[in-house]
Parts: C-alpha cells; structure tokens; sequence
C-alpha cells in the first residue's frame, strides 16, 4: 500500500565497504611522487633516536588508487546532499551550491597561495576580502565587516568580544547577555566565552520577543541582547527598532544572529533596525558547500562605534595598494590565523556578484514564497505551533499525530522513505515534537508538491499503519542506529582488535 | 536567476494559490520604513564567462610561480589529484552535518576513518571530528586543560606559533586565564630552567616542531608537567613530521592539536584547513568538539553515529565544551583520502624526503660565509638561519629573483631581525634548493 | 504511574533520600528515568566533598539530554555507586536500589524535615502533569 504512495524515491542497490583499516593490503601503493634527488642519510644520522618513531605507522591503511577512489565512492553513495533532493533542514538553509564558485575557488593563483606571501604579491586575494567586506556591508547596512571568523559560532564570539572591549573602554564590560529561549544554543555557548553568564528571556504567544519582559530585565548589567531576526520560528521581530531603543536606553548593544539573513537580504538591511553588531553564514545565506558539516565563514558586520575593536589585520588601501595593518591598539586580537576561511570568501563574493541586486532579492523573496507555500499546504495536515505570519521556515510539530502513538522522530525517518532528507528536529527548544522545514529558494514547485503529499500521505499513514512509521525508514543501508549503546561503551576509533572485542 | 527553478509565472501561481497577488504581501510583517525601496548596492548580476575571467584576472595578481620557501604554519606538499575528484561528489559536499544517520552513513563512515588516523598519528586515544584550524583549536585545547585542571595558569613557550598565540590570548582573556611566556634557549626549544610549574598550573602549551622548526623534548615537558598535576598540550603545524617523530602520545601529552592542512588540502591563503584535536580516553568528556561512534542498528548491521553530544552546545547550551558547532567536514574527507593515498608507507616516504631535503639545503646554506644556522636542536623540515644582514632586506632583494626565501623573524621577534625561517619540504628539487643557496651567497 | 516507595523521601528536583541515623543514600525517582529515557551517563562527585542542600552535586545524560542532579540535603559524600561508569542503565533498571548515586553524612538533620514524602511526591506530580 505504502510503496504506491511514495512517488519520488525508488530503492536501489548499494554496495557494502569495509572501513580504510580493514580494506588495507601490506605492499598496496597508492602515491606518486618524484624521487628523492638529494642524498639520502638515515633518520638516525639526522635526528636523535629518541626523537623518532618506533611504530613504523601500524594500523595505517595500505591502498590501491583504485581501492581509494572505490572506498570513498561507494561511502558517497550512502549520503544525501542537496544535489540529490529537497534537504529542508531548517535554519540550516540547504540551497543549491553553484558550480562555478567552486570552480573560481580553485583557480590556481588562489589555491596555491600561502597565507604569509607578502602583500605586494598577493593584491588579488586581497582584493578578494576588500571587495567582500564591502558587499557584506552593503547587505548588511553597516558600517565595516571583519571576514576573519572561520564559522557563525565564532562570529558571535567575535562579536560579542567587541562589545566586551567596547564596553571596557566605556569603564565596565558589565555582566550579562540576554538571549530568548528560542534561541541557537552557540549564542550562549558564546557568551560563556567572553566571561558573560547568561539569562533566558521567554518568547511571546506569537514566538517574538516580549517587550515588557525585555524592559523589566534591561538594567547596566546587561551588556548585550543576542536575538536572531528573523528567529528560529521563521518570524520577524515587528518590533525590532523599540528592542533596539529599550537596550541602548541602558547603554547596551544588540547583536544580531544572521542566521537568518538570507530572508533579509535585498529587502532591508539590519543596520536600520538598530543593531550593533552581527554575523552572517557564509555557508547559509551565501551558498558555499555545507560539505557535511563545514567549513563555514562567520564574517561580522559592526556599525563605526565598534569598528576599532575588529580583529586585526584589516585589510587597508594605500597608494601602493592593498596592504595589511596590524596597528589596531583596540582590536580584540585575532579569532584565527591568517586571515579566516578565504576559499569560502572566494565562493561567496562568487555568489554575491553572480546574483546582483537584482538575483539577491528574487532569490530572498522566492525563499519567503516557498516557505509560505509549504505553510499553506500543510497547515491543515501538521500543526504550527507559532502561526502567522512567516518568512523562509515554518516550524510544525508532531501535536496532531501524537494521537496516533507517533512523534516528529517518526515522521522524520519515513520521509527517508519518500526520498527526503528530514526537517531539522528538535529544534528551537520551545517547540514540543518539533519539525523545522526551510526549503529554500532553489526548489521547484514540483519538489515542493511532492514534498507536501510526502508529508500529507504520512500523516494518512500515521493513522492508518503508525508501525510503518515507528520502524521507518525501510529503505536504507542501515535502519534505525543504537544511539544509547554508541553512548554507553563509546567506540571512537577503529582497532585491530575491535572486532575480537 | 538561474538558481531559481520556478519561472516567474510559476512563481505567480504559487502566490496565487496562498491567495495573494504580489510578493511584496510576504514581507508586509517587516515595517515599511526598514523595508529597501532601492537596490542593495552590489550592481547588475554579472554573467558566468565574465565572472570566470575576473577572477582569474584577480588570481594573476598572487604570485604563484615563485619558488618558495615559506612555512610557519602553512605548507607546500603535492597533493594527489583523487582529492579532488573524491571531494567533488556532490554527496560530500552538497550534504550537511549527519544529523540523521540513515542518510549520511558515507560522512559518518569518513569521519570515524579520520578519528582513527588522527590517533594513529598522534599516539592518542580519541579525536573529534575537528574543529576549525591548528589555532582555533589550540585556543579550544587551552579551555579543556582548564576545566579538566580546574586551574588558571598557563605556560606557553614563547616558540608557539606568534598567530596561534594571539588566538589562544583573545579566547581566554575573559576567562580568568592567565597566560605567561617561557623563553628558549640557545638550542632553540624551550627553556626548562625557567619553566616554573606549580600547583596553580593547569597546562604547559608547546608547539612541536616548534616555530623554529626545532623539535622539542616532549617526554621530559610531561614528566614535569604530570608531576605537579599539570597537563602536557601539544600543538603540531606540520603533522608531515609524524612520518618520522616519535608521537606526541607516546611520549605522555594529554592533548595533542595540529593543523591538518599538510595531508592535501592547498594553501587556499590561510584557509579553510582542518584542525585535528586528540586526547586522553579520560579526559573524553571534557573534548570540545563532535565525535562519531560506531554502532549497530535493529538487525545488528554495523553503522555510525554522532555520539556524546550532551557536551555540545545545542544541548548543553551556556554549560557546553565550546561554542563550536559546525566541524570542518569536507576538509577533513580532504585529510582522509591523504591519508588513505599517501598511506602509511606514502607518508613516511614523503616525511624523509623532507627531512633530508631540509637538511640538504641548511648544510650547503651554513657552509655560505657568514652564514650559520641559529639553532642547534634538531629539525624536520623549517629552520632559522642567520645571516650577515637584515633577513627582511635579503627577503625583498629575494623577490627581484622570484624566490620567496621564507619568513623574516623580525616581525615576530624583533631581536631575531637577521633571522630568517626557511621550510624545504618534498616540492622544492634540489635545482630550486640550488638556486636558492646561490641567490642567498649573490646577496 | 511511577512506582514511589512509601519508605523513602523526595524532592521537588525528583530526587529520592533513604536517611539513616546521620547518613543518608540519594538517588533520582522512577519518575525521572523514566523522563529522560535510557541513561547513558552518570556524573558523580568525589568521596569527601561537601555540598550544600539545593546545590548541583551531578549529572544524568541521555541521547539527547542533560539533567541536573540537586543535593537534597547538605552535607559531605562519604560513598558514590561507581558501579554506573560502566553501567548507566542500572538508573533506569533499578532507580531505588542497584541505581542508587551517593551516601552523604547529613551536615544538619533539621533539614530532612523539608523533604516530601511518597504522598506529597506523589501529588506534586500529579500537579506537574496538569500544568
């Protein structure tokens, strides 16, 4: 019955592979390099023994070029990318990555450019970051931009570093951060690190922030409101210019999260609600590979009060150029070496002038419109526990199949099923049996359709035959994993005797 | 916008269907005084060829085709062209990270693979999935020795990496860390007779090879720091050299951090590379970081899973390990198929051949007049030479021969203003090595 | 429903007590393994150190989820169940017995009169899942 229904997906035959380790062959040679053209001398002649290795490597893999390029693209094949299908992993924003940004990324004089050639010789990379502060800015309203954060997690640390120092040198960093409790649990873990405690403020009925509960906590201790706009449940906070009026009353910044940018970009810009501060990611909002987990880019955007305490080096024109100023007696110091992520910059001042004016804001409205569009389709079918009105995600819950003995988990893994990667879950916290759904602007309306009868046929199914839902997916290599015994007795490597265990 | 699959009458029939006629309704949530009238300010949208052609007009500018000799951090190494054909899968790097494990068995699996290299290597029990670079993570290593110590104090030699330093200052400066720098002697590692470990020390903080290139007695260092109930942490920027070192494990360091770039990720101007972070199987709960464990599923088929992650900040929140949240996936895909290329006879084989290059090149520059080298411990692939002028002068008259001749320590360590750090590894033939002695005794 | 020994004290933080003369075993209710779900971790204190009442003294993980443990009543550990290192699930197996977490001597024992018993455990619940 079941099989009938899922229209997108078909199972498939995939191939079994052993881990690196257990695949290894002594003798197999993978390598080629130019042979050694100096005169050889034994490590022993060179370096005191006791300096050097006595464990000839063991365990390490001996391999073919063929038994590599096989290994990796049989594991490939168990993995689903957004190359594959829609990946509506809310706040995560799964859009397509261009090709071409890979390919410029690549191009050799940047590729093979180490990070300490001096300045003179290396003017097209730093043309590179100074052309993508200034179109950051531009998006952003604001005043300067630092590219050097390798991460939106370590953006808001840099952000919140410079409201400390700002803060210092006004004659008191204060105490702490505010943060609604809808908030992405980096923003506290951030805050943590720039020696602030933290305190939670509740999210209205309607899933934006409480005025009055902000005013009644906003006092000279706290040093900085974190807030991400548009937040975690898709919706933009109406009032973000009285936020922004309430904490400055008190002599505090507003950092924004920009997370969510890409339901801003060519609409507004941040810099007229208030804010002081914010990070945006790269790999977001910009479309630079997620690449199974990173690398990311959190550049940050401050307005001209915060701009002495960036990260040093600032990237400065001069008559003979473009070069490096390291005399930033206010700077908060380095995040990173070098300069950040700069093979992300590349891929994403790449998608910034591929786009223009005109690609930014059609691909920030058609995001805002597929979302709604997912809302509207399925609003009969899934709760939403925060209705409204919404930008790019819609956040459902399980409340309505619960009924049936089925939770968001379920519904998540028999999406697989239907040839989907899952929702976000879980996720933002306020959200009892949360399914967070964004699913970008680079989505057909056929994906979402079928996206939306996926979702409605599970919902038949919940009543109908929850067991197909509670042992789903059916369709995988493997099913359902033991995450409690992978947590109880950790097995974090491979060993030779591993198995004898 | 060809990223867009609706076409603009598609787009109109959506909104149709919500009800609405203008897309301009969606945003009415947002006030009308904050919304743009204008453009952003980028420009028109600028077309694929042309694009490409700007971009390689902007690389022409970098130079690439000097012969160089810079390290410090970053290094030069041939890089197996299936890297890049692997990493190319869109399933690698269209994918995010594995939250749901059915579906991303191919990261899982990898990143289980990298784990178990970076202890091979490292001598180590466990290692995360990454973290973002050798900086950043020696940083995160630092605020691990200080909550598994429950201390405050640290001592780092002042032969650390001078970026990696100033990333660990800004990480733990509003923290209630406090930072003090051990000098070296004249061998060039650290010097243990002003190394005062005490019962306020949480860690001692070495790099090995050092910034000099010098490689330090780590085995001694643990000792000192273990007796005074202090950590031992290790920050390697040329892992290259564990091709022929001694592990940094077995010669007893808690915690091991190296920058990953070497195994086959290019030099990209100082990023994305990977940061490798290992530990003691006891100091487990307190690694920052994500972690993938093997498992089995409902019919005991072995799988893999993200695991442990009651330590992470999307659950823990404030009380977290770190604020790191993303790990450097595709890079560390990039380090395992390095691995897996070079393999363990690869790695060893490439490890010689830049010691010996190294070593080939600092004889025949100390046998130049005036010229010796600085230091006297021994070394894997960079070394300080001294010379009879000022090393940022000889760099500059350097270039005019289009060589890069390495890093002018001046800048660094203003008394080291006739030093200069010169890295050979397995790139440079010995013609180049040649031709470099040769401009070096023409200065 | 929970299973709530008659015998035994509680806290509101779900935390059961079994006093005895001037010591007193702790460990976490039926009720709260059976909210976080299977244990994978159990932090505990060291033998020796002291706590006041209402302090956090450790920590239970699931997959998922992170709860602190709160002192009942103050005094010092005199004995932790290091038979949950390697076997978490005896909180979920067996929460009043092979589950137990720490003995403690009871610094002062006018505070055992502020704990709840089975009854009044039993009616807080009660109230915490009509809210």
């Amino acid at each position: 019955m079941s099989k009938d229904r899922i229209k997108k997906a078909t199972s498939h035959v995939v191939q079994n592979e052993g881990l690196l380790f257990e695949e290894s062959r002594p003798g197999r040679v993978g390598y080629s390099i130019p042979a050694l053209d100096v005169p050889e001398r034994r490590d022993d002649e060179l370096i005191e023994r006791r300096f050097l290795r006595d464990d000839d490597l063991e365990g390490m893999p001996e391999l073919s070029e063929v038994d590599v390029i096989r290994h990796f693209t049989r594991l490939s094949t168990w993995n689903y990318g957004v190359d594959t299908g829609m990946y509506p992993l809310g706040s995560c924003t799964m859009k397509y990555n261009p090709r071409i940004n890979e390919r410029v990324a690549r191009i050799e004089g940047f590729a093979n450019l180490h990070p300490l050639t001096p300045a003179p010789l290396a003017q097209g990379a730093l043309e590179v970051i100074s052309r993508l502060e200034e179109c950051l800015a531009a998006i952003t309203g604001l005043a300067a931009v630092t590219l050097q954060p390798a991460a939106g997690a370590q953006g808001e640390l840099t952000g919140i570093a410079m409201i400390r120092s700002a803060l210092t040198s006004r004659g008191n960093p204060r105490k702490k951060v505010l943060i609604p409790d809808s908030a992405h649990g980096t923003n506290p873990a951030s805050a943590v690190i720039c020696g602030y405690t933290v305190e939670t403020i509740p999210s209205r009925e309607d899933g934006t922030t409480d005025l009055e509960a902000l005013s009644k906590v906003m006092n000279e201790d706290v040093a900085a409101l974190m807030l991400t706009n548009p937040n975690t449940l898709g919706k933009f906070e109406e009032n973000i210019e009285e936020i922004c009026r309430i904490v400055h009353s008190s002599g505090g910044f507003v950092y924004m999260d920009g997370a969510n940018m890409n339901a801003l970009v060519g609409v507004t810009k941040p810099a007229r609600f208030g804010i002081d501060v914010m990070h945006l990611n790269l790999h977001k909002t910009f479309s630079t590979p997620h690449g199974g987990g990173g690398p990311g880019a959190g550049p940050v955007a401050v307005t001209e009060e915060l701009e002495p305490f960036l990260p040093f080096p600032r990237v400065v024109k001069t008559e003979e150029g473009l070069t490096l100023d390291f005399n930033r007696p206010k700077s908060i110091g380095r995040v990173r070496a070098y300069f950040g992520n700069f093979g992300v910059l590349v891929r994403a001042l790449s998608y910034i002038l591929t786009h223009g004016d005109a690609g930014l804001r059609e691909a920030t409205e058609t995001a805002v419109l597929n979302a709604n569009y997912i809302a509207h389709h399925l609003i009969d079918t899934y709760e939403i526990a925060y209705p409204g009105a919404l930008m790019h995600e819609v956040v459902f819950s399980d409340k309505r199949q619960k009924k049936f003995g089925v939770t968001n988990a379920d519904i998540a893994k028999r999406l697989i099923d239907y040839g989907f990667y899952p929702p976000t879950m879980s996720f933002p916290l306020i959200v009892q049996g949360a399914l967070m759904v964004e699913p970008t602007e680079t989505e057909s309306r056929e994906e979402l359709d079928l996206f939306i009868e996926a979702m409605r046929s599970i919902n038949d199914e919940a009543a109908e035959d929850p067991d197909t839902l509670k042992n789903a997916p059916h369709t995988t290599k493997v099913g359902r994993l033991d995450e409690v015994a992978a947590a109880r007795k950790p097995v974090l490597r491979w060993r030779r005797n591993n198995l004898a265990e | 916008m060809r990223y867009i699959p609706n076409s603009p009458d598609e787009r109109r029939a959506m909104l149709a269907s919500l009800g609405l006629e203008r897309i301009e309704e969606l945003f009415e949530q947002i006030p009308p005084r904050l919304r743009l009238d204008g453009p952003v300010g980028i420009g028109s949208p600028v077309s694929e060829p042309e694009l490409i052609a700007w971009f390689r007009r902007l690389a022409a500018e970098n130079a690439t085709d000097y012969q160089s000799f810079l390290g410090a951090g970053a290094y030069s190494h041939h890089i197996p062209v299936i890297i890049d054909s692997l990493i190319s899968r869109s399933e690698f790097f269209t994918a995010y990270t594995p939250y749901q494990p059915e579906l991303s068995q191919g990261t899982l699996q990898y990143v289980f693979e990298f784990q178990t290299l970076v202890c091979q290597l490292t001598g180590m029990d466990v290692a995360n999935a990454s973290v973002y670079d050798g900086s950043t993570g020696l940083a995160e290593a630092v605020l691990m020795a200080q909550r598994v110590t429950r201390r405050d104090k640290f001592l780092i030699a002042d032969t650390v990496h001078p970026q990696y330093r100033e990333v660990v200052k800004t990480y733990t400066k509003d923290l209630g860390a406090e930072v003090r720098y051990v000098g070296h002697t004249e061998t060039g590692t650290i010097d243990f007779s002003s190394l005062h470990i005490d019962k306020e020390t949480a860690a001692v903080v070495v790099q090995s090879p050092n910034f000099f290139g010098c490689i330090e007695d780590l085995a001694a260092l643990a000792d000192a720091a273990h007796e005074a109930g202090a950590l031992l942490v290790v920050a390697i920027t040329e892992p290259m050299s564990l091709g022929v070192l001694r592990s940094p494990g077995s010669a007893g360091a808690d915690i091991v951090v190296a920058e990953g770039q070497s195994f086959g990720i290019p030099l990209s101007y100082g990023g994305p590379y990977c940061g490798l972070f290992a530990t003691r199987e006891k100091y487990l709960r307190q690694m920052p970081g994500r972690l993938v464990g093997e498992t089995v599923d409902h019919h005991g088929r072995r799988g893999y899973v993200l695991t442990l992650s009651t330590r992470e900040q999307h659950i823990r929140r404030e009380k977290a390990t770190s604020n790191i949240c993303t790990n450097q996936g595709l890079f560390a895909l990039m380090a395992t198929v390095y691995l897996a290329t070079m393999g363990r006879r690869g790695v060893q084989e490439v490890a010689r051949q830049n010691l010996n290059k190294a070593h080939y090149a600092a004889d025949a520059i100390s046998k130049l007049d005036g010229f010796a080298l600085r230091y006297s411990a021994p070394f894997f692939n960079e070394f300080v030479i001294r010379m009879p002028r000022s090393a940022t002068e000889a760099t500059r008259a350097l270039i005019e021969k289009k060589i890069i001749g390495g890093v002018a320590l001046e800048c660094y360590y203003p008394d080291l203003n006739d030093s200069l750090l010169v890295c050979v590894t397995e790139t440079a033939s010995k013609r180049a090595i040649d031709d470099f002695v040769d401009a070096l005794s023409k200065l | 429903m929970a299973n709530t020994p008659e015998e035994l004290s509680y806290t509101k933080d779900h935390e059961w007590v079994r006093v005895k003369g001037d010591s007193a075993t702790i460990g976490i209710t039926d009720h709260a393994q059976n909210q976080l779900g299977d244990v994978v971790y159990v932090e505990l204190p060291k033998v020796g150190e002291k706590f006041e009442s209402g302090e956090p003294f450790g920590s239970v993980e699931s997959v998922k989820a992170v709860s602190e443990i709160y002192m009942p009543l103050g005094g010092e550990v005199t004995e932790m169940n290091a038979a949950l290192a390697d076997s978490p699930e005896l909180v979920n197996e067996d929460p009043y017995g092979k589950g137990w977490m720490i003995e403690l001597k009871i610094a002062d024992s006018s505070e055992i009169d502020g704990l709840l018993s089975a009854a009044e455990y039993e009616d807080y619940l009660k109230e915490e899942a009509s809210e």
